[in-house]
């Protein structure tokens, strides 16, 4: 069987997992206070939107979507780097990484 | 097989992605992450994207995570004084993530075109295929995706440093 | 001289530019010299057209230089043109200027902004000769406008005195409100003949039929500007406070030149005039009722200025009568005679506030004949002028003034002939109460007194001869000496020459030469007897009683114009600015700011700062996304 695990496991499953995956990272983003960890859940949301990039990939044959998905590693890649510089200067600023300590952005 | 292997992979993925949220230190977070974006590897390899899965666990795994891993252990923050938001927020954030899932389901399910049929070239996800489609149709997002790399690497360089008159 | 027609207005303007931009770094006797020679140049130009234009009766020296403006129908060429009138005026303008020019490098020499001063009058010179020049009516408003400037650049020149400065503004406010007149009439005429240049308009005129109503709404709007610039009632109240400039000014711009601009206007136009027969007679009126209040006014002026500004005003107003009964030549005429005797006048009481230390109160003067030998003989030469005694200049000009007010209507010719002699009375008032009797002054200034350097006595005397011999290009015909002026003018007066009226006897003309001859020296005796014989002074304007008192205040004319204009228009404005101003465009303006203010000083404080409420907002409003996109 030189079929795909589409043939076997419908689509919709795939949108499922990848939609409750981008849900629990939106839901870290929103309870969690240490910023490394909401940074982590954002990088779980990425992965969610990977992976059903990855899934419409193989359903459509087109590799097009494995290449957006380089793409969006690459980008995540930058954006980890940037970040992580961004929050080292943050704890050495503020000393600590709690999102209450970053209340700057106001009035 | 292969869709038991499908289920027990999402089960995984679904359980370690909760745990990446509700664990209490850092580091377990940062391990309990490393074990979704594996089993996100083995999905990739279920839909014949073996090279990208390949490249997920050396990029993701290999080299993201342990950053993570790496702050956290440089600026010690594994201790459990991470004080928990209040109730209120709690609940507030598990129904704001619960209202999300929905009307992101219900958005999907109104959807049209998700009954085609797979195709069988299962090809697509190897190597060849993919440098093909990448060094021809998408060389220069390619080229400008290193120049961001670059530009990555100045900028974290530059925000990472001491001030030097500080 | 086709070639060198540009270089006329360019020399003066080239002058303005030297002596504008290097200012205090041009020594002052230079910046004078050089400004007197543009201006001779330009005078020497001129005289080579003039004599190119003598010997060829139908030469017209038309220049057209580039395409000025072009926007749809509407097509102008910045072009000049020379014919016999512009010719005549541009040798008045650049000869008789060149002379004040002169005249001010002495008249100016204890002054320290010398080159600002030549730098104006400079350009003045330049706008007078583009209105002259000019192919077009609309370059004409160019120069028209250009002089306007000038003049208020110049009455306010000693912008440190603010009543100076108030008489500049009131000048230009007036000259303001003629222009008006002026450009509403440019837009009526480009309506009705689709151009704005002259020979085009002409040629379609005369061909419109006789006493057309466009044609008499044209003409009334022009003179509304004439009115404004040549000092017409009721407009004519700037011309005497504009004495507050220096006495050279006075004499150039507010004498000889641009307030004759009007007179050149309606010359130029004279084939939009003579079809438009109303107003001529409109014109007319204007120019005899300005002529009789003007004089009467300057019956019981003090100050020596403001006689010869009052007189000019009344000069203005028998050219402006000229040319009410067609005899356009004729003003030209008075306008060249006036511009001699005129700027002799003022030259010669500049050269009298000279000696004096700035004194114009003629009741502080007297007796001056011994210290200024040569200003009192020039200035007895120039009153025989002004008053029409025959040889001089103005005798010529004003008889024959007065022989086509006769043609036209005897009535107006007897209060014109009262008017002269009212203009003889005031001038030998002047004349004795300066020059003769004892000096009323301080001793001071009796130790000053002294007779003006060369460059001031060299142009008086010129002027005086011209004053003298001026009037013989105008001979009437009882010599028997060809009028060289109207042969000359011919070409640009056909027209009107055609529609004029009859002559006047030679009877009449002898009866005219010997009344005015037995008047006059009645007059001289008179005003002799009364203020050298009598010494009687001028008393204060306090002391005056009944009609005098009108008199010395001019009428209350300004006093009129403050009630009736200046005063409901102050009070106007100041409640608008209270209740539009303040009441309601400041609040509604105000009011966008209050309200942005508010709102936003409120919804501020949902921008707690704390990024958890951030994010919370994020996903909600993403969710909200979603959710319209699901409804729709």
């Amino acid at each position: 069987m030189n079929n795909s695990i589409l043939d076997i496991v419908h689509i919709n499953n795939y949108l499922y997992l990848s939609l409750i995956l981008f849900a629990i990272g939106v839901l870290g983003v929103l309870f969690r206070r240490n910023t490394i960890i909401i940074f982590m859940c954002i990088e779980l949301m990425l992965n969610a939107v990977n992976l059903l990039l990855v899934a419409f990939s193989t359903m459509h044959s087109d590799p097009g979507g494995q290449v957006m998905v380089f793409f969006i590693m690459a980008v995540a890649a930058a954006e980890v780097a940037v970040g992580l510089a961004i929050l080292v200067m943050i704890f050495r600023n503020f000393g600590g990484v709690d999102i209450n300590l970053l209340n700057r952005l106001k009035w | 097989m292969s869709k038991y292997a499908f289920f027990i992979l999402a089960f995984l993925s679904v359980f370690s992605a909760l745990m990446v949220v509700f664990s209490r230190k850092p580091v377990h977070s940062v391990l309990y992450t490393i074990f979704c974006f594996f089993t996100i590897a083995g999905h990739y390899i279920l839909l014949n994207a073996q090279f990208l899965a390949a490249v997920h666990v050396i990029v993701y795994s290999g080299a993201i995570m342990v950053l993570f891993l790496y702050v956290i252990m440089m600026l010690n923050l594994n201790a459990e004084g991470e004080p928990h938001k209040s109730g209120i927020i709690k609940t507030a954030a598990v129904i704001s993530g619960g209202l999300f899932l929905l009307v992101m389901v219900s958005v999907l399910k109104s959807a049209d075109g998700l009954e085609v049929a797979a195709s069988g070239d299962n090809q697509i996800g190897m190597v060849k295929s993919l440098g093909m489609v990448l060094y021809r149709e998408y060389m220069l997002p390619f080229e400008v995706s290193a120049l961001l790399f670059l530009t990555a690497m100045i900028g974290a360089t530059m925000i990472g440093k001491k001030e030097l008159n500080s | 001289m086709n070639n060198l027609l540009w270089l006329i207005p360019v020399l003066p303007l080239l002058g303005f530019l030297i002596n504008g931009i290097g200012n205090k770094h041009i020594p002052p006797a230079a910046s004078g010299w050089l400004a007197s020679l543009t201006v001779l140049g330009s005078f020497i130009i001129s005289a080579g057209l003039f004599m190119q234009l003598l010997h060829d009766p139908a030469t017209v020296v038309q220049a057209d230089y580039f395409q000025w403006m072009n926007a749809g129908a509407f097509d102008l060429n910045f072009g000049f043109l020379v014919d016999r009138l512009s010719v005549i005026m541009l040798l008045v303008i650049t000869g008789v200027g060149f002379l004040i020019h002169v005249y001010s490098i002495g008249y100016m020499s204890h002054e320290p902004d010398y080159a600002r001063y030549f730098a104006y009058l400079n350009l003045f010179v330049f706008f007078m000769l583009v209105l002259v020049l000019g192919s077009s009516y609309v370059l004409m408003f160019v120069g028209w406008e250009g002089v306007g400037l000038c003049s208020y650049l110049l009455i306010g020149f000693w912008f440190k005195n603010q009543n100076y400065n108030d008489a500049a503004k009131k000048a230009f406010i007036m000259n303001r409100i003629g222009d008006l007149g002026f450009l509403l009439g440019m837009f009526l005429i480009f309506q009705t003949f689709g151009s704005l240049e002259y020979d085009t308009v002409f040629a379609s005129a005369s061909l419109l039929p006789f006493n057309e109503p466009v044609l008499t709404a044209i003409t009334l709007l022009l003179f509304i500007g004439a009115i404004g610039k040549s000092a017409q009632l009721p407009l004519y109240t700037w011309l005497p406070d504009a004495m507050a400039g220096p006495t050279p000014v006075s004499a150039l711009i507010h004498a000889a030149t641009m307030v004759t601009a009007g007179i050149y206007m309606v010359v130029r136009s004279n084939v939009l005039y003579v079809m438009a027969p109303f107003s001529s007679e409109i014109i007319a009126v204007v120019g005899l009722v300005t002529a009789v209040m003007a004089a009467l006014i300057g019956l019981k002026q003090t100050d020596i200025k403001k006689v010869l500004a009052y007189s000019t005003v009344s000069q203005l107003g028998f050219m402006v009568v000229a040319l009410g009964t067609g005899a356009y030549t004729t003003a030209l005429f008075h306008v060249i005679t006036h511009a001699f005797f005129k700027a002799l006048l003022f030259l010669c009481a500049g050269s009298v506030i000279h000696a004096m230390g700035g004194e114009q109160d003629v009741r502080r003067m007297g007796g001056l004949k011994k210290a200024l030998p040569v200003t009192h003989f020039t200035f007895l030469i120039g009153t025989l002028a002004i008053a029409g005694a025959p040889p001089f200049a103005g005798f010529f000009s004003k008889d024959e003034i007065l022989a086509n007010a006769y043609i036209h209507s005897p009535l107006m010719f007897a209060v014109l002939a009262i008017t002269a002699i009212i203009t003889a009375v005031y001038m030998f008032r002047l004349y004795f109460l300066t020059f003769h009797g004892t000096f009323r002054g301080t001793m001071h200034q009796k130790d000053h007194l002294h007779e003006s350097p060369a460059t001031m006595t060299v142009p008086l005397i010129i002027l005086a001869v011209l004053s003298t011999i001026g009037g013989f290009i105008g001979m009437p015909e009882i010599f028997h000496a060809p009028h060289f002026l109207n042969d000359f003018m011919r070409p640009v007066t056909a027209l009107a020459d055609a529609y004029k009226g009859g002559h006047v006897s030679h009877m009449f003309e002898y009866i005219l030469i010997g009344v005015t001859l037995v008047i006059l020296a009645a007059v001289v005796y008179l005003t002799h007897k009364k203020y050298v014989t009598d010494g009687h002074v001028p008393a204060r304007d306090s002391d005056l009683v009944g009609i005098q008192r009108v008199l010395a205040n001019k009428f209350y004319v300004d006093e009129f114009f403050n009630a009736v204009f200046t005063r409901p228009m102050d009070v106007l404005s100041r409640l608008s600015y209270k209740w539009i101003e303040l009441g309601l465009i400041d609040k509604i303006v105000n009011s966008f700011g209050t309200v942005t203010n508010g709102t936003s000083s409120m919804l501020r404080f949902s921008q707690q700062g704390n990024l958890g409420y951030y994010l919370f907002a994020m996903v909600f409003a993403i969710m909200l996304m979603l959710v319209y996109m699901l409804v729709i």
